[in-house]
């Protein structure tokens, strides 16, 4: 009756110390995603460890092993459960942390975050999901280029590990069979800051914090010397910023469009004899990201997209498949029992959350986490998985805005949603076609739970209309979208050198 | 000399303690300072109405036009036995049913918590031509159906197991009184349906930590054998939790803070012996994570004797 313990178990900080059954020595000959080749950015030959530096290195780690505080072997525990696996939980919780609509001006239009002035209010960014979704991806394939440079480097100049050149070092983590230089924690740190700076460029001092946390588990773990680190973090760095460069013209930074523009698709649906969509939000607020379909996709060019991933339009407002798909929507809404809201609920991943590309992230890591990947391997299938995931949103949010139709409650003011109806159009489902992606994806890494994951994804799918957000339309076509996507991510995997 | 105050009449208060954008009912929190009579057994209906347009996300006060006015509806059964007449037990059943205004969000109804209480008068003193009572109360709630917290704030509670002890003061002088009391509520961790959430950092689990509060109520006036009428303050504070941050959804562990100023007015009537009516209202001054509401409500009780084969007459009562 009186429990007076509240402590409560996070299932992430239970997660073991990584410990891959294969170390993937040959990561450096998997094929990069932007990277020319996997020696594109250079790596200074690191000292011998036979030189006076290098044992000068030793010893800063046996000092820090003298006296390790609790504290100190926290951090050892949390980070070394793996680093594409803590920085990615990173970005959940950035994400999560700036998942929030922004407040509106006083004559009712609504401002926009500016990433010059992050901290301003509204604070940069609003992450919502189609930008989660693209943070995600370039954080999972930045660090997947880190790590091919990486072990490709590891390879060429086969520096022993701290512990095996010096047996008295302790380990605190289980023994890498790989050499540890470059370290591939710091090229994955290295990658993974210059990404979420660009992000969330409000969120510097958390991020650095986090990398010095990083970075001195290893020294303290007796994992990495100093310049394993150094040389790591730097070449993480190098490539993390051709991924900057090329988020800076991926047309993203013109996803919020225009009042012109918003208008201009309004007419369009109005033309064609449809109602168009309209916002929900008192006073109305411009709808999300509504050139997000424009942004370059991983997977796709623009001509691909049209013929192959776009789905077809929607049923017309005005027929008669319509007005079934709205009323199968109302009774929902009005007969919702405990479980269909629970599955709602469970699925929701609105404001304030990780989103649902997040979601699917970390059914992903807490996958993944058992299957002990070496650390290319974990970033090589989180970028399969996070570049699907930003191409579904793409694919989408073009659907969304070519077709632009209109939500449920808005055609219908009597049906209610217990997750709260988003501020863009309806058709395709964002939640059907992410899961549509993720499924495929973590199908084809994890064969076996096929069925699970296919579950999982008509799940989530389902769980928006039992939201009483989605016509049943919008959900099969966002499923069907989301796997075209996800197959590209498959075809992608075959070729990589991973298999 | 004239009996002062009433024994045998039902003396239950219906403290209905708005928090945050939900009626969060304390079910029938036992806070005045009257014993029912051993053996005696008062039940009865209330129901009240409570609703806000503004409210304080964090500590700044500001509307929602997408949520519009929240409107609480709220009935509860209560009931009172007199174990002996310094040893009560009561409970209160509450059914909520909340709306909003505005938005899409969907109407919220069902059985929120169950309480019991127990209250003992441990210890009583004439003082200065008056009496003075100390209390000791116990009480317990939990959730009776399966509402769900997390769409605050529609959701029609909290779902913390509430564990509370009272220790409450009781001063009459003639027909004026003072009570005051201080109360300690340890509330359970809840859990959700989905399996993370966010507060100030993520939390990689459906299971909520719930921070407890402290309650201190002050409440004064008269009291005949007709009439009860009191002027009340309340004070509600959570010790801990988080503000909502600026355009946010508000969440269960949100540091909820409240002070409410109120009266309750009670009057027994002549007409059918044991029957009394009873009339609330309160309204919330100060706040931090709750909407500013207003509160009406009203009941009707009825006393029934289960100990004497005829019913005790009111001059048998103490009366000093």
């Amino acid at each position: 009756m009186l429990s007076c313990s509240k402590e409560i178990t996070e299932r992430n900080l239970e997660y073991p110390a990584l410990d891959p059954v294969n170390p993937d020595a040959n990561a450096g000959t998997w094929k990069p995603v932007l990277l020319t080749a996997a020696n594109e950015f250079s790596c200074a030959t690191p000292i011998a460890t036979t030189s006076p530096d290098y044992v000068v290195q030793l010893n800063e780690i046996k000092s820090f092993q003298q006296d390790i505080s609790n504290e100190e072997r926290n951090l050892v525990n949390y980070w070394g459960a793996g680093a594409v696996l803590r920085w990615n939980e990173i970005m959940r919780e950035l994400v999560a942390k700036h998942n929030i609509p922004p407040y509106q001006n006083d004559d009712g239009t609504y401002p926009i975050p500016s990433a010059a002035n992050p901290l301003a209010y509204p604070t940069f960014p609003f992450a919502n999901p189609p930008y989660a979704a693209r943070a995600y991806a370039y954080l999972s394939a930045a660090q997947y280029d880190a790590c091919v440079s990486a072990y490709y480097y590891k390879q060429q100049f086969n520096r022993s590990a701290p512990f095996r050149v010096d047996s008295s070092i302790q380990t605190l983590l289980p023994k890498s069979a790989l050499p540890s230089f470059p370290s591939e924690d710091a090229a994955i740190c290295g990658a993974s800051v210059e990404i979420l700076k660009l992000m969330f460029p409000g969120d510097q001092d958390f991020i650095n914090q986090k990398a010095e946390e990083h970075k001195r588990a290893r020294l303290i773990a007796g994992a990495n010397v100093r310049s394993d680190l150094e040389a790591g973090e730097t070449l993480g760095r190098l490539v993390a910023g051709k991924f900057v460069g090329r988020a800076r013209t991926d047309r993203a930074g013109a996803a919020v469009g225009t009042p012109a523009l918003w208008t201009q698709m309004e007419q369009d649906a109005i033309s064609l004899g449809e109602t168009p969509w309209i916002s929900l939000e008192t006073p109305k607020r411009p709808p999300m990201l509504p050139l997000f379909g424009k942004v370059r996709a991983f997977l796709f060019d623009s001509l691909t997209l049209v013929n192959t991933i776009r789905p077809i339009a929607p049923p017309s407002t005005t027929s008669a498949q319509f007005q079934q798909e709205l009323n199968e929507i109302y009774e929902y809404s009005k007969n919702i029992t405990r479980e269909q809201m629970r599955i709602a609920l469970f699925w929701a991943d609105g404001i304030g959350t990780y989103t649902p590309p997040g979601h699917w992230n970390y059914i992903a890591a807490d996958e993944f986490v058992q299957l002990r990947f070496s650390e290319a391997r974990w970033a090589r299938n989180m970028a399969l998985l996070n570049m699907s995931l930003m191409d579904a949103g793409i694919a989408c949010w073009d659907a969304k805005f070519r077709y632009f139709n209109p939500r449920p409650s808005h055609m219908d003011p009597r049906i209610k949603s217990c997750t709260g109806v988003p501020n863009f159009p309806s058709y395709i489902s964002g939640h059907s076609t992410f899961s549509g992606a993720a499924s495929t994806v973590l199908s084809y890494i994890i064969p076996s739970k096929v069925t699970y994951f296919s579950d999982l994804a008509r799940e989530a799918s389902i769980s928006r209309m039992y939201g009483a957000i989605h016509y049943r339309s919008d959900c099969e076509k966002g499923i069907e979208t989301g796997i075209r996507v996800g197959n590209l991510a498959v075809e992608r995997g075959h070729t990589d050198g991973a298999e | 000399m004239k009996k002062i105050w009433p024994d045998k009449k039902c003396l239950l208060v219906l403290c209905c303690f708005m928090l945050l954008l939900n009626q969060q009912m304390v079910a029938q929190t036992d806070i005045d300072g009257l014993m029912m009579e051993k053996h005696f057994f008062c039940v009865g209906p209330t129901a009240g109405v409570s609703s806000w347009k503004k409210y304080w996300e964090g500590t700044n006060k500001r509307e929602n036009l997408n949520i519009g006015k929240v409107t609480t509806t709220s009935f509860m059964l209560m009931g009172n036995y007199g174990i002996t007449s310094k040893l009560n037990v009561l409970f209160g059943l509450p059914y909520i049913k909340t709306k909003a205004s505005a938005g899409q969000l969907p109407d919220q109804k069902g059985l929120q918590d169950l309480s019991f209480f127990i209250k003992w008068q441990a210890w009583q003193k004439h003082l200065w031509k008056g009496e003075l009572k100390t209390m000791l109360i116990g009480g317990y709630s939990f959730p009776l159906s399966d509402y769900t917290p997390d769409i605050l704030p529609l959701s029609i509670g909290l779902r913390s197991r509430n564990t509370q002890f009272r220790l409450l003061l009781d001063y009459q002088r003639g027909n004026w009184f003072a009570t005051a009391s201080g109360t300690y509520i340890h509330r359970s961790n809840i859990t959700l349906d989905r399996n993370t959430y966010y507060t100030t950092q993520m939390h990689y689990t459906n299971e909520v930590k719930m921070p407890d509060m402290t309650m201190f109520d002050f409440r004064a006036g008269y009291r005949s054998e007709t009439w009860i009428i009191e002027a009340i303050a309340n004070k509600r504070t959570t010790i801990g939790g988080f503000d909502i941050t600026k355009n946010n959804m508000p969440f269960a562990s949100n540091k909820m803070n409240g002070t409410t100023l109120g009266m309750h007015i009670k009057y027994e009537t002549n007409f059918i012996n044991g029957l009394s009516f009873v009339a609330d209202g309160s309204t919330t001054v100060a706040g931090r994570n709750i909407g500013q509401s207003n509160y009406f409500g009203g009941g009707i009780f009825y006393i029934m004797d289960f100990g004497s084969k005829k019913k005790k007459t009111e001059s048998d009562t103490e009366n000093k």
